[in-house]
């Protein structure tokens, strides 16, 4: 089992400033640099969590903040996405072994009829920043296959993205789907893209309108939150 | 002399026209159908749309092409076709446009990131919109409209493409869709678009899509204090935002009234190439006419 992290005050300063150096980096979307941090923690006896949590995520957050601010936009976030992923290719072997408290399960794709993507993948991105497991099941994904995928990986989430007035309605009938398999209950279901609005969410039943990927995090952590509360 | 560049020496204000995929999907396009295919299987349908814009005003059309590069194409498996969907969507526009109405050729982006964002590198956008652009020509457009892009890049690989298989003669326009918080979705803000696409030669430039007429006011007012003289301003509001109605109806909030103020609201800023886009229709483009002053062309 992994253990309780140190707060991060009470890390030795040296490593605070790395910690902080490797979000410096992240932010500034420097793959390389992040990876040396990443190597270099490692080598300093770190665990994959710590290096994971103070290094990765909490350098993703700042990021996540200054793009719903509208300081980042779509390059810089992208850029972060990449460094981290850099940096995770490092660290996922290790957290396998160790084991490392994931946040939840997200399974995420463009709905049928709908073949744009990059709002989805900035999604996916900052999510997987944020600690979550994320099943990208793609574009043009029809409502068997987003019903499959939730059950195959216990889901807790369930992510759609559609940048069309004509496909957007196509969330109803999955929601619906998710409803008739008994699964509406266990999985949340965020919705998001251009044409979508808050109205629409409601009116087919969606547990969450996110304008953007920073509100998606939001409140894909918040759901996972009062799951943990009510358990 | 070009029929483009002649409408902008013959009139103070050129309308173009409103939105051709949203008009498609009301004819039947059905959802996730690529429009191109319906410039060889249903060219009528198509016409009928460029059609009720020139009896309601426009004085340029816009092709049947916006996702007609390769990689577009390639998401219905089209991407063999581009030549072909090209060149017909600008001989069906051609056709019906007769002598005084100009044609534009729709280049939309790729929808791919470019390299280091993502795989598709400039070389590869700018051959992709060479071929776009050269069969848009040879189909009988009297100018490219670059719309709806985001990101410099792919704007400068575009124009790059069109040139070099187009040559100088074909006049180039270009629009960005400022969607997110005055900027592009990629972070491009309207005077650095400006400042930029005036760099590559480019002379007609604007904004276009979005969320709606408050929006693309504010990023004309933006171009239109750091233009130079020579700059040619479009604007191209989408009308209003789409609305989701109780039951299942979606309905654009711009109504032909809001479209009308808009025309007259990015005039008085000294925007000369005046159009519409997502959810305009014919009755837009009339109010928009009327409201300017311009009698709709005889049919």
């Amino acid at each position: 089992m992994t253990q309780e992290l140190l707060p991060f005050e009470e890390l030795p300063k040296e490593l605070q400033e790395l910690y902080e150096d490797m979000q410096d980096d992240l932010y500034e979307g420097l793959a390389d640099r992040v990876v040396e941090g990443t190597r270099q923690a490692l080598e300093m006896g770190r665990s994959p969590h710590e290096i994971l949590t103070y290094g990765l995520i909490g350098g993703m957050d700042i990021v996540g903040e200054d793009f719903g601010a509208g300081i980042l936009f779509v390059p810089e976030v992208l850029m972060a996405a990449k460094a981290m992923k850099a940096a995770m290719e490092i660290l996922r072997p290790l957290l396998t072994q160790t084991g490392s408290p994931r946040l939840g399960t997200i399974v995420l794709g463009t709905v049928k009829g709908d073949i744009h993507d990059i709002g989805k993948n900035l999604v996916g991105m900052m999510l997987e920043g944020a600690g979550f497991d994320v099943i990208d099941v793609g574009v043009n994904t029809d409502a068997e296959t987003f019903i499959q995928t939730v059950k195959e990986h216990n889901a807790e989430l369930l992510g759609m993205s559609a940048l069309l007035t004509t496909t957007m309605p196509y969330m109803k009938v999955v929601i619906d789907r998710l409803a008739e398999e008994g699964l509406r209950d266990r999985v949340k279901v965020l919705v998001g893209g251009a044409p979508l609005s808050e109205a629409f969410a409601e009116d087919i039943g969606a547990d969450a309108y996110c304008e953007d990927a920073s509100v998606a995090v939001e409140m894909a952590k918040k759901f996972i939150t009062l799951k943990k509360n009510a358990a | 002399m070009n029929r483009f560049l002649r409408l902008f020496q013959e009139h103070d204000i050129v309308l173009g026209d409103g939105a051709m995929g949203t008009m498609l999907q009301r004819l039947g396009l059905t959802s996730g159908g690529a429009p191109e295919l319906w410039n060889v299987e249903a060219p009528e349908k198509v016409q009928s749309v460029h059609r009720g814009y020139i009896e309601a005003g426009s004085m340029i059309i816009t092709t049947n092409s916006f996702g007609g590069t390769r990689y577009r194409l390639a998401l219905h498996n089209l991407q063999d076709r581009v030549h072909e969907l090209n060149k017909a969507a600008a001989a069906i526009a051609r056709e019906v446009a007769g002598d005084k109405v100009a044609v534009a050729g729709s280049m939309g982006p790729t929808g791919e990131l470019m390299f280091p964002l993502g795989t598709l590198s400039f070389e590869e956008a700018k051959d992709a919109f060479a071929e776009q652009a050269a069969a848009l020509v040879e189909g009988g457009v009297d100018f490219l409209l670059i719309e709806t892009m985001s990101a410099l890049e792919e704007v400068q690989a575009a124009i790059e493409g069109a040139r070099e298989a187009v040559g100088e003669d074909i006049p180039i326009a270009v629009t960005m869709t400022f969607d997110t918080r005055g900027h592009t979705m990629m972070g491009v803000s309207p005077e650095q678009a400006l400042e930029a696409i005036y760099g590559w030669g480019i002379r007609f430039i604007g904004s276009n899509c979005g969320n709606g007429p408050e929006e693309t006011i504010t990023a004309m007012e933006k171009m239109a204090a750091v233009k130079p003289d020579d700059v040619i301003l479009i604007a191209q509001s989408n009308a209003g935002v789409p609305r989701w109605q109780k039951g299942g109806e979606i309905v654009y909030d711009g109504t032909p009234e809001v479209m009308a103020q808009y025309a007259l609201r990015v005039r008085d800023l000294g925007v000369r190439y005046i159009g519409a886009c997502c959810g305009s229709t014919p009755d837009h483009i009339r109010a928009m006419a009327q409201a300017l002053g311009l009698a709709p062309s005889p049919t």
